[in-house]
C-alpha cells in the first residue's frame, strides 16, 4: 500500500474545497452549464440518462480495507447501495445528487481517495497490473512508477486541457494484465542488458470508434527519464493533436496521421531539449516513493497445507480454486480473484454489503489489501494457501465466488443504455442472458478460457474490439442491433477482433454466441486449444459459416 | 473586460490596433502576429512598447528573435477547453527566457488561474468581473504542487526530499 503523507492529503482536501466552490457557483447560477460541464468532468461527474454519475479513481487498482469500506459508505449514504467497478480501475456510482457530491468527496478524501481527472480531456487514472507486487517473475512493483505518474499527472498546469482524454497503463510482467497496448501511453517495465530499469514506451493505442494497437515509440527509456519523456509526448500532443473533430482528437489519430517515425522524431526533438530538467527522477526521489509502499510480513508457510489437501475432495471448492486462485511470488501464499460476475447479475457491480464484507475478509486473510482489475473483478493479493477453504466459504456466502474467472461468463460490459446517455443499445441484459446460457460450470469449463466483451456503443467502454468475442451495440432504425467480432485480445499479443458478419437483433445475440462457441468446440484441434488460438489458426470464415448458415 | 496584472485589477496601457487601422503616433500597442511579422524590426523597437497577440496554432519559435524587445506577448484561449497556449507559455518562459508580460486572453475564467500562473502567465484579460475580483483568493486555493514548472514553486517530491535531509541532519 502507498501511504499518503501530509502533502498528498493537503492537495486532495484543496481539490475538494475547490470543487465545493464550483458546485456552489453552479447551483447559484454564477456558472453556466457549459462552463461547469468541464469542471465537473475533471472531477469525474457525468450527467447520465437518469442522474449524475460519479466516477472515483482507484489508482493502479490498489485499495485498503479502510478505503473499500468508505466506498461502501458512499454507495449507502449517497447512492442506492451499490457501485460499479469499471475496466479502468475506477468505481462508478449512478444515482448521486449534485448538491451532495462535495460531501461524498470529502468523505472519500479522509481515506486518501479522490475523483480527480476520472473524466474530461486530461490525463486519466493511471492503471496497472492488479497483481502488481505479488505476481511471480515481476521485474519490480510497477506501482512505484504508477504513483510517480499519478502525482505527475494530477492537476498538471500544462496538460489539463488536452485535445482529448489520455490514459496511461503500466505493467512489469511478461504477461500483460494491464492492457497497455490499448492505452494512449503504455509502459512496459523491464531491465535492459546492462541491468538498468527502464521502460518500453508504447503510444497511440486505444479503442473507441477507430481502434489502434499501440506502437513502440522508444524501446528503452531509463526510469530516471520517464517523466521528461512523458512530458515530451504530452507537449507534442497538446500542440498538434486535432481539436477540430472530437472523433479524431485522440493521440492515436495524430500518431496514425503523422506516422510513428515522424511522431517519434518530434517527441525526440522535444525531449532532448528538456531531458535534463527538474523532471529527472534521481534514485533518491524514486526511493522516497518506494519507501512509502508497505508490504506484508509474510510467514513461512507450506505450499500444500492440510487444509488445502482436505478441501481438494470437494469438487465445488476445486472448481473455484482452479480458476480463481493464482500463484503468488511468496511460497505458501496465493492471489485470489473475486468474481463480480454472478449468474444473471450485471458485470462489475458490488453492493455496499459485499464491499464491507470483502473489506473484513481482506483484514482477516489478505493483510487488509484489495485489488481491482480491468476485467471488473476484485482480488485479494496475499492469501495464505491454508486459508483458501475458509475464505472460499466466506466469499461464496456473499456471492463473489462464482467459479467463472476467465471463462465465458466472466464478461466485461459497459453500463450501456440502461444508464449511459451515449449508448445506442443495452449491454447489461445481454451479459446477464449470456451468464444464464453458460451457467453450467462443467460446460463453461469444457469451453475454457474465453473473454466476452460488450459495449453499448462505438465508444467501446466494454473493450469489445479486444474481446475474444466482442459484442457492439448499434442502432438501426430505432432498434438495437449488435455487431459481433472474434479473435480480439488485450494482452501482450493484443489485436483487434474481426467482424464475423452482419449485425443481429437484440433477441439473437445469445444464440449467435452459443453458435460461435459450438463451432469452436467442433473445430478445435485439442481440448486445450483455446478459443483465441483456434480463431487465429482458422480465421473468421468457418465461424461465419456456422453462424450465418441458418440466418 | 478587466485586466488583472500582478494580482490586481489594473488599467491596460496597451491599445489593441487591428490590422486595418493605422498605428497611433505614440503609446503602447498590441498587434496581431501577422501585422507584427510584416515589420518586426520597426514594431519591436517602437517607443512606448509593443506587444503581439500570438495565436495558439503558430509555433512560438517564430517569435524568439524578438522576445527581448517585446513588452507583451498575449496568448489566446479561443475557449477555455483549448489548452495549447499553456504549452506556448511554458516554452516562452522556461525555454526562451521571455521576461516581459505574458498575458492570457480569450475565454479566461477563474478556474484556470492556478494553471495559468504556474505556466508562466502574469497578466489576465478576465472574461467576468466577478472572476477578476476573485483572483487573489483563487490563486491561494492550492499550496501543494506535483509538477516542476518555471514558476519556481517547490514540488511535493522536492519538499519531501528537503524534509528528509533536514530530518537526517538533525539526528
Amino acid at each position: 500500500m502507498y501511504a499518503y503523507d501530509e502533502l498528498d492529503r493537503t492537495l486532495i482536501n484543496e481539490r475538494v474545497s475547490e470543487f465545493r466552490d464550483q458546485v456552489k457557483r453552479r447551483l447559484s447560477g454564477e456558472l453556466t452549464e457549459d462552463e461547469f460541464k468541464m469542471l465537473r468532468l475533471q472531477n469525474g461527474v457525468y450527467l447520465q440518462l437518469h442522474a449524475y454519475m460519479f466516477r472515483v479513481a482507484i489508482p493502479y487498482g490498489t485499495l485498503s480495507s479502510k478505503q473499500l469500506r468508505r466506498l461502501a459508505h458512499v454507495a449507502r449514504r449517497y447512492d442506492r447501495g451499490y457501485g460499479h467497478f469499471t475496466t479502468r480501475q475506477n468505481i462508478q456510482y449512478n444515482w448521486i445528487k449534485l448538491a451532495e457530491l462535495p460531501d461524498a468527496l470529502a468523505d472519500l478524501a479522509e481515506v486518501g481517495i479522490h475523483a480527480m481527472q476520472t473524466s474530461g480531456n486530461n490525463t486519466r487514472n493511471v492503471t496497472s497490473d492488479q497483481w502488481a507486487g505479488v505476481a511471480p517473475g515481476e521485474v519490480e512493483d510497477p506501482r512505484i512508477w504508477s504513483e510517480l505518474l499519478r502525482q505527475y499527472t494530477t492537476l498538471h498546469p500544462e496538460f489539463s486541457f488536452l485535445p482529448r482524454k489520455f490514459k496511461f497503463a503500466i505493467t512489469a510482467s511478461e504477461h500483460d494484465r494491464a492492457a497497455i497496448k490499448v492505452h494512449d501511453i503504455g509502459l512496459r517495465l523491464y531491465k535492459n542488458a546492462e541491468g538498468e530499469t527502464g521502460f518500453e514506451v508504447l503510444v497511440g493505442g486505444g479503442l473507441g470508434r477507430t481502434p489502434f494497437i499501440g506502437k513502440t515509440i522508444k524501446s528503452f527509456v531509463p526510469g530516471r527519464d520517464l517523466l521528461s519523456y512523458v512530458e515530451a509526448i504530452l507537449r507534442v500532443y497538446n500542440q498538434y493533436g486535432r481539436r477540430d473533430n472530437i472523433y479524431k482528437a485522440r493521440i492515436k489519430i495524430l500518431v496514425h496521421e503523422l506516422g510513428i517515425e515522424k511522431f517519434a522524431g518530434e517527441v525526440e526533438d522535444e525531449w532532448l531539449r528538456m531531458r535534463d530538467s527538474a523532471l529527472t527522477l534521481d534514485e533518491a526521489v524514486v526511493e522516497e516513493i518506494r519507501s512509502r509502499f508497505t508490504y506484508p510480513v509474510y510467514e513461512q508457510l507450506p505450499h500444500m497445507p492440510d487444509e488445502l489437501r482436505k478441501a481438494a475432495h470437494d469438487p465445488l471448492f476445486e472448481a473455484w480454486r482452479s480458476n480463481s486462485v493464482a500463484p503468488h511470488k511468496v511460497p505458501g501464499y496465493a492471489i485470489v480473484t473475486l468474481s463480480l460476475k454472478p449468474v444473471g447479475g450485471p458485470p462489475g457491480d458490488a453492493t455496499a454489503g459485499q464491499m464491507d464484507a470483502i473489506a473484513d475478509l481482506a483484514d482477516k486473510y489478505s493483510f487488509g489489501e484489495i485489488r481491482v482489475g480491468h476485467e471488473q473483478n476484485l482480488a485479494l493479493p496475499h492469501v495464505a494457501r491454508r486459508d483458501l477453504p475458509a475464505l472460499w466459504r466466506a466469499l461464496d456466502k456473499i456471492g463473489v465466488a462464482t467459479p467463472n474467472v476467465n471463462l465465458v461468463s466472466d464478461i466485461i460490459a459497459c453500463p450501456g443504455l440502461d444508464y449511459c446517455s451515449l449508448a445506442n443499445a443495452r449491454s447489461i441484459p445481454i451479459a446477464q442472458e449470456l451468464t444464464r446460457r453458460f451457467a453450467n460450470h462443467d460446460t463453461a469449463n469444457l469451453i475454457g478460457k474465453l473473454h466476452v466483451n460488450i459495449s453499448g456503443c462505438i465508444n467501446a467502454c466494454g473493450h469489445h474490439h479486444v474481446g475474444h468475442i466482442g459484442i457492439l451495440g448499434v442502432e438501426k432504425n430505432g432498434e438495437e442491433f449488435y455487431q459481433i467480432t472474434i479473435g480480439g485480445r488485450a494482452d501482450e499479443h493484443a489485436v483487434v477482433g474481426a467482424l464475423i458478419g452482419p449485425a443481429v437483433p437484440y433477441g439473437q445475440v445469445a444464440d449467435v454466441v452459443e453458435d460461435i462457441v459450438e463451432a469452436y468446440l467442433a473445430l478445435r484441434e485439442r481440448p486445450d486449444e483455446l478459443f483465441i488460438d483456434a480463431v487465429k489458426r482458422l480465421g473468421v470464415e468457418p465461424f461465419r459459416e456456422r453462424v450465418y448458415a441458418t440466418r | 473586460m478587466p485586466l488583472v496584472r500582478f494580482g490586481k485589477i489594473a488599467g491596460d496601457a496597451f491599445v489593441r490596433v487591428t490590422d486595418d487601422d493605422p498605428l497611433p503616433d505614440s503609446g503602447a500597442i498590441l498587434v496581431s502576429a501577422a501585422r507584427f511579422l510584416a515589420d518586426p524590426e520597426t514594431l519591436s523597437r517602437r517607443v512606448g512598447g509593443a506587444g503581439v497577440i500570438w495565436p495558439n496554432n503558430r509555433d512560438v519559435d517564430d517569435l524568439v528573435p524578438y522576445l527581448d524587445r517585446l513588452a507583451v506577448v498575449a496568448l489566446v484561449f479561443p475557449t477555455f477547453r483549448d489548452g495549447r497556449a499553456y504549452s506556448q507559455a511554458r516554452l516562452l518562459r522556461e525555454r526562451h527566457g521571455f521576461r516581459g508580460e505574458l498575458r492570457a486572453t480569450g475565454q479566461v475564467l477563474r478556474d484556470q488561474f492556478v494553471f495559468m500562473l504556474r505556466a508562466g502567465f502574469d497578466a489576465y484579460e478576465v472574461k467576468k468581473e466577478s472572476d477578476a475580483e476573485a483572483f487573489t483568493n483563487t490563486v491561494k486555493r492550492y499550496s501543494v504542487f506535483y509538477q516542476p514548472t518555471g514558476d519556481g514553486r517547490l514540488t511535493a517530491l522536492h519538499r519531501r526530499m528537503r524534509l528528509r535531509h533536514s530530518e537526517s541532519a538533525s539526528q
